[in-house]
């Protein structure tokens, strides 16, 4: 320890391994005095500028806020707050480009300035060894001070580690040391600043101390700053334990690791912070920003921004207020584009990444914009194979094997990566600087780092999703054990109670035994009934107008086949009474078979609205297209909504019965539906059509089944129905066919589109005759019906694929 | 005599040797097959089935008993080669009937047209879909594996598949959007 400060005393430094020196290029600016800019018109704030979480927003578009205000917060440890650069009002909280490489949009707060720069209420606090650690660390975390040096950490966690955790990491801090180094080409932001504000710089230094209270501070600056060494020498020159560290100019010594190295020696071990080893570093940017907190209540909203590069007629450093967008800084630095080629670069020439646009802001990191000329960065050389030179193990400050590192990531070798201490690597793009075969070295690292983050990210989520499908394996079977022993556990009861020989229990098996002789009784009659049906067809139409269902629907059918029949003779009574008296009708019937079919043909017309007329017309093709025809049509059209009306009220009051029935007989339902689905898809292109078509047909086949169901001669009636349907389809497109064949195509085109258009009106009506909780259950059904219908098409397609 | 006393000491090592591995046998009784362990590490977890095995534990134990190892789609190229590795056997192409997108992604309802079955919470393997009967379903965006599982079952085709989209954290670089700065 005494050793370090005595070679420190004697200006006697360590050296890190490897470095460069590319042209330092500070001359550009470092003569020029800070400037102060005015406000530029728009200011974007990113929510997030810095390592960790983004805070919560507290403010909402059309506030007006004072400059310093606060517009997020947030209880997290790693969150620090952005506050308003100036006053003004919050034009929009959107999406915009954030200043990283990635060029992603994330969430910004749009302020525009009102020009008057109010500041909030301050507490200006003169005296700042009066306050307690606690309070002073609130002021800077409310600040939203974060590592201005490039990394972004939020500084009131390194400046508490020290305090609270020391215990933890054991060690007592030595050092603090404030990096002065900025070793980077071009920048002189740090320099300047210490040139003009020393004594701000040396108040924020005394109030780390106050905090971490180290036994050295160390201050390091490479020695190209003579006037700003002078400066600081002159500021600290009463503070004993402050020491000005002159170190040799070498590209990257400003790295946290290489100064530390420098200055005492000691090496951070991979994977450890600085402070396990009793180091806390800080940068003179962050120096400054600490004290204007503390003392002037100033939260950080704005830095100093070298804009610098000969593509610039001004360059100089500024004061930019962070939102700043970078357009605005080139257009205040007279920035002269010579090229499309031209890039602008935010950060150094060796770690900083291209803009895609400047519309980028200024963020707490922001130390430096360049905007080079084609002269001073050459464009892109191709990239060549390695010769293995091994210049760039040579200059790797981390003492890393770059170019194995490079084969490694170009092959993705994410072990091997590892194994080579790839997140040792500082990026600091010293080993792509010296390669003779222009490998972009660092930009293959970065992608070998994204890859293994993303790929430890995607192991710790089969992690968790192998947790849980085993959690849930397991939870399947024990409600499976569960629902098994429930069950046995109720049938033991059951068997129990029967035979407990209680009274009650006496009356209960009684009663099953009731049952169970009333069901059979009942089958043998209905069997009984059905062999006399199949003798006797007649006496089935006797027994049906008990059933209200299926007297509709042969009503409707009947209603359907006298109005064809009755077409040409376009009798509107005829079809009306057939509607009005429909148990009249089914007395005249004779056949069942007759009524299958009929019933059968009701439905394909009543379902497949467009061939109606199409049938029609083959039915009785000599009537042309006279008015009559035209008459009988609407008259037939009436007598289907009303028919399907007389169904539809019936099936209303039944629906719970029909639902049961559907769910019991879904195969029918599938054949029926199959039938009908392939029709309308042949006859309709329009979708909506297709869609009410499909309800309708629902419904109908619902009815459908319901009289099945009843009637006694199912079985039989159902396997005709389906031949029957098949048959009329094919009829169907026989028909068709038959009617283009006579040159009728435009009449029944536009008759086909009447039809259309009154089935439509009558669908609609039909449904706004309803009241709104039957509208509900229809508009429920229409999509459960949808739902069936595209389940269907799912699974016949899946089956035609395999 | 001799003979006796070396068969009668032969026989009684013998015998303290079957005990001690009878012992060892049970004190140190590996639970499960370690193989088909290991083969489970390897593989991505989506439990997505695409291999033809309920899930990912049940193809790495069929995968020890000598399946093809070219089954795994979500995994691709990447588990192929590491379970090769481990079981020391050639690598071979993914499965043609296995080859699938591979972008990663996560299930999406389209919450208005669900009509709230359930059928994709029965077919989901990790449990990242919540809802109920009639009510409406949403999928955990965190948990989902992104197995496509929960679409087939859809009857109103209201889950879709949508790639994850990229954030800061998550982004790649790409080679070609920065150059390297050279200064002279």
């Amino acid at each position: 320890m005494n050793s370090i400060i005595n070679r420190i005393d004697k200006n006697q430094f360590w050296k890190f391994h490897g470095g460069i020196h590319p042209p330092e290029q500070k001359f550009i600016t470092d003569n020029k005095p800070i400037r102060t800019l005015a406000l530029p018109k728009e200011l974007i704030i990113p929510l997030q500028q810095h390592i960790g979480q983004a805070a919560e927003l507290i403010v909402s578009v059309g506030d007006n806020v004072l400059k310093g205000q606060a517009l997020t917060a947030s209880n997290h440890p790693m969150a620090v707050p952005v506050h308003a650069p100036t006053s003004g009002t919050v034009t929009s909280i959107r999406n915009s480009t954030i200043a990283h490489p990635s060029a992603l949009q994330e969430l910004c707060l749009f302020l525009t300035p009102d020009g008057n720069d109010t500041w909030q209420q301050r507490n200006i606090c003169t005296d700042y060894s009066q306050l307690s650690h606690q309070t002073i660390l609130e002021k800077i975390a409310n600040a939203g001070i974060a590592g201005m040096g490039g990394a972004g950490f939020p500084t009131h966690i390194k400046a508490n580690s020290s305090v609270n955790n020391s215990a933890i990491n054991s060690a007592k801090i030595e050092f603090l040391i404030i990096n002065a180094a900025e070793c980077e080409p071009y920048i002189t932001a740090d320099d300047l600043l210490i040139k003009e504000h020393s004594p701000t710089i040396v108040d924020g230094i005394n109030i780390l101390y106050e905090l971490i209270k180290p036994e050295h501070i160390l201050i390091g600056i490479e020695e190209n700053k003579p006037e700003a060494i002078k400066t600081l020498q002159n500021a600290t020159k009463d503070i004993a334990h402050i020491k000005i560290c002159v170190i040799p100019t070498v590209y990257p010594s400003g790295g946290e690791k290489q100064l530390i190295q420098i200055l005492t020696g000691k090496e951070i071990p991979s994977g450890f912070l600085p402070n396990s080893q009793g180091i806390i570093m800080q940068n003179v940017a962050t120096c400054y920003a600490i004290a204007d907190a503390v003392i002037n209540d100033a939260p950080l909203i704005k830095r100093v921004t070298t804009v610098t590069g000969l593509g610039l007629n001004k360059p100089q450093n500024v004061w930019a207020l962070l939102g700043t967008p970078v357009s605005f800084l080139l257009e205040q630095c007279e920035y002269q584009p010579q090229s499309n080629k031209q890039r602008i670069i935010m950060g150094g020439p060796m770690m900083g990444f291209a803009l895609s646009t400047g519309n980028v802001p200024v963020v707490k990191i922001t130390n430096c914009i360049l905007a080079p000329s084609e002269k001073e960065i050459a464009s892109e050389n191709t990239e060549v194979e390695c010769i293995r030179c091994g210049q760039c193990a040579d200059v790797c400050p981390a003492q890393l094997l770059p170019q194995e590192l490079q084969w490694s990531a170009k092959a993705k070798d994410h072990e091997q990566l590892e194994v080579l201490n790839l997140f040792d690597c500082i990026e600091c793009g010293a080993c792509a600087y010296v390669c003779p075969s222009y490998i972009p070295l660092v930009h293959y690292y970065r992608i070998g780092k994204a890859e293994i983050r993303e790929q430890k990210q995607l192991e710790i989520k089969a992690e968790k999703a192998k947790i849980r499908f085993e959690a849930r394996k397991l939870r399947l079977e024990r409600d499976k054990k569960a629902r098994e022993e429930k069950q046995r556990q109720a049938a033991q009861a059951r068997k129990a109670k029967m035979n407990s020989g209680t009274p009650q229990a006496n009356t209960e098996m009684s009663a099953v035994a009731a049952a169970l002789a009333r069901v059979k009784a009942k089958k043998a009659q209905s069997m009984s009934t059905g062999a006399s049906m199949v003798q006797k067809p007649s006496s089935g139409s006797s027994a049906k107008p008990k059933n209200p269902q299926v007297a509709a629907a042969i009503a409707r059918a009947k209603a359907k086949k006298l109005a064809n029949q009755n077409k040409d003779i376009g009798d509107n009574n005829d079809a009306n009474e057939t509607i009005t008296e429909p148990q009249t009708q089914i007395n005249t019937q004779t056949n069942t078979q007759t009524n299958t079919q009929a019933n059968t043909q009701a439905n394909t017309q009543a379902n497949t609205q467009e061939t109606i007329p199409t049938e029609a017309k083959t039915n009785n093709p000599k009537a042309g297209i006279s008015a009559e025809d035209k008459k009988s049509k609407v008259a037939l059209a009436i007598a289907k909504a009303k028919a399907k009306k007389l169904a539809k009220d019936k099936l209303l009051e039944a629906s719970s019965i029909e639902k049961s029935s559907v769910e019991e007989k879904p195969t029918k339902v599938s054949s029926v539906k199959q039938s009908y689905a392939e029709d309308p898809a042949e006859d309709l292109a329009e979708k909506d059509l297709a869609n009410n078509l499909s309800k309708s047909t629902v419904k109908t086949d619902k009815t459908l089944l319901e009289s099945i169901n009843k009637d006694p001669m199912s079985k039989e009636t159902i396997s005709k129905k389906d031949s029957v349907s098949e048959h009329g389809n094919i009829n169907n497109i026989h028909s068709k066919k038959l009617a283009s064949n006579a040159n009728l195509t435009e009449d029944e085109v536009r008759k086909a589109k009447i039809a259309q258009v009154i089935a439509k009106a009558k669908a609609k009506r039909d449904i706004s005759d309803h009241n709104e909780d039957d509208l509900v259950a229809i508009e429920k059904k229409k999509r459960i019906a949808e739902a069936v219908a595209k389940a269907k098409a799912k699974k016949q397609q899946r089956s035609e694929l395999t | 005599m001799s003979i006796i006393i070396a068969i009668l000491v032969i026989g009684f090592i013998a015998l303290l040797f079957g005990a001690l591995l009878g012992y060892a046998s049970v004190r140190f009784k590996v639970e499960g097959d370690p193989l088909a362990e290991q083969i489970d590490d390897l593989l991505p977890q989506t439990q997505c089935g695409q291999c033809g095995y309920p899930g990912c534990k049940p193809y790495a134990k069929a995968v020890a008993e000598g399946e093809a190892i070219n089954k795994c789609a979500p995994g691709g190229e990447e588990t192929i080669k590491k379970i090769a590795e481990l079981l020391g056997v050639e690598v071979q192409p993914l499965d043609e009937n296995h080859i699938s997108d591979n972008t990663p992604k996560v299930a999406f309802i389209i919450e208005e047209d669900c009509i709230g079955c359930t059928k994709c919470i029965q077919a989901c393997p990790v449990d990242a879909i919540i809802g109920t009967t009639k009510q409406m379903h949403t999928i955990i965006v965190d948990e989902c594996t992104g197995c496509d599982l929960c679409v087939a079952p859809c009857p109103v085709d209201c889950i879709e598949m949508r790639p994850i989209e990229t954030t800061k954290q998550s982004w790649q670089w790409d080679l070609n959007s920065i150059p390297v700065t050279q200064v002279d």
